[in-house]
């Protein structure tokens, strides 16, 4: 298992690996909004929770389609599925993998990100920490999605559109503890149901998608 | 783990297996019995199911009907494509390949297949025949009683395949077994040949589960 995480982890950084790619898109999100919205700091310190975990969601979104994808195209996938190792542990290995080249440095920059939408003080911490607690959801919810497309040619846009609605949870409480922080309410309620989301799609989604591959290989 | 101290118990046994390609039956009937340090060579026209039947024996997808009883854990397949990784160097995608099946050493396999002069180059820099002979490498490296092999030998040139006969009759000598599809004539006499027409389903017959089939 480990050998697959550096083999992916070294992939991810070599030429055409995509890490970075995630990261910009994220940057160039908070960019854009400022420069569409006008020069208005009150109303872009009001929406820069939702279009911080929108930027964080559609970032983890990019780079999904090439988790289980590029190994079936490369026979990898079905070595894996004849090797000693389980499928539930290639998938959960992947997605740990695609977190750490996706969720977890998203994760870091976006406090830079919230200065540039003016995300108000209070917010910071409560930013950090919802992408901390969120950032694995979208990860594992993304490899049962793209366990699903398997074998499907350019798979990204239907992927794309299974894997959004799936994200929704997520996206709701995530966003409403970085809007509650900022406003200086109590976070409890979105942060505990945020956390149930990401600990429930992690124990229960890598066997769906576990299953989903063994049927895709068939 | 797999210790080749243990391959001579091993056997590969098959009852009127039937496998299937997009739920419908192309092959029927089939009966093996694979010894240990056997070799059966699987022959029939394109399209007659050699690649289905390496894959029901490989575990990728169920038998259609029938038993199959292989030694959990002690096969490795090796189908078209070779799981390389094109920006990996050989050494890093043979020594994943080790790790994945809890072995160390690439060394002996690499001078095996004539690559370690290759070693240091990235998997997408070879040619097609130099990543076959990465691909048959890998092989060596997990350790496996059992080798099922589709096409081994397409696009090496006559040298490496015969090289690559030398390392399967290695193989075998150590009490490992091997399920080849070839077109070719392997030179490898000892391989029982099983000619796959005898077996071929009749396509009239009523398909079993239909939609359901992915779900069974």
């Amino acid at each position: 298992m480990k050998a697959l995480l550096i083999r992916d982890l070294t992939l991810a950084f070599r030429a055409g690996g995509g890490f970075g790619l995630a990261l910009a898109f994220f940057l160039l999100v908070a960019v854009i909004v400022p420069l569409g919205v006008g020069p208005l700091t009150e109303i872009l310190g009001r929406i820069a929770p939702g279009i911080l975990w929108v930027g964080a969601l559609l970032a983890c979104l990019l780079s999904l389609d090439r988790m289980f994808a590029l190994d079936y195209e490369d026979g990898s996938l079905d070595l894996l599925a004849t090797s000693p190792m389980p499928m539930e542990g290639v998938v959960g290995v992947k997605a740990l993998a695609h977190w750490l080249v996706t969720g977890l440095p998203l994760t870091a920059l976006s406090p830079l990100l919230g200065l540039m939408l003016n995300l108000p003080g209070p917010g910071y911490p409560w930013l950090i920490l919802s992408l901390l607690l969120g950032t694995p959801a979208l990860s594992i919810i993304g490899a049962f999605g793209a366990a699903l497309v398997v074998g499907v040619k350019r798979g990204g846009l239907l992927l794309s559109l299974l894997v959004l609605p799936l994200y929704l949870p997520t996206l709701i409480f995530g966003a409403e503890v970085v809007r509650r922080g900022a406003l200086g309410l109590p976070v409890q309620t979105p942060l505990l149901l945020l956390a149930a989301i990401t600990a429930g799609s992690l124990g229960l989604l890598p066997y769906a998608a576990a299953a989903a591959i063994r049927i895709c290989l068939r | 783990m797999s210790d080749p101290q243990n391959w001579r118990a091993h056997r590969l046994v098959a009852e009127n297996l039937s496998v299937a390609r997009g739920g419908l039956a192309v092959l029927e009937g089939i009966d093996l019995n694979l010894a240990s340090g056997a070799a059966l060579v699987l022959r029939g026209v394109n399209g007659i199911g050699k690649t289905s039947l390496l894959r029901t024996l490989a575990g990728l997808q169920p038998p259609f009907v029938g038993v199959l009883q292989v030694p959990p854990e002690d096969l490795t397949y090796a189908g078209h494509a070779d799981g390389l990784k094109s920006v990996l160097s050989v050494q890093e995608n043979l020594s994943f390949w080790a790790q994945v099946a809890g072995q160390t050493g690439t060394g002996r396999a690499m001078a095996a297949m004539d690559l370690t002069t290759l070693a240091h180059r990235r998997a997408a820099d070879l040619s097609a025949g130099q990543k076959r002979r990465l691909g048959l490498a890998r092989l060596l490296v997990t350790g496996r009683w059992l080798w099922l092999l589709d096409e081994p030998t397409v696009s090496l040139d006559s040298a490496s395949a015969a090289l690559f006969v030398s390392v399967l009759r290695a193989h075998l000598g150590q009490g490992g077994s091997a399920v080849i599809a070839s077109h070719i004539d392997l030179g490898l006499p000892e391989a029982e040949v099983m000619e796959l027409t005898r077996y071929r389903a009749l396509h009239d017959a009523p398909s079993r589960g239909g939609f359901d089939e992915a779900f069974t």
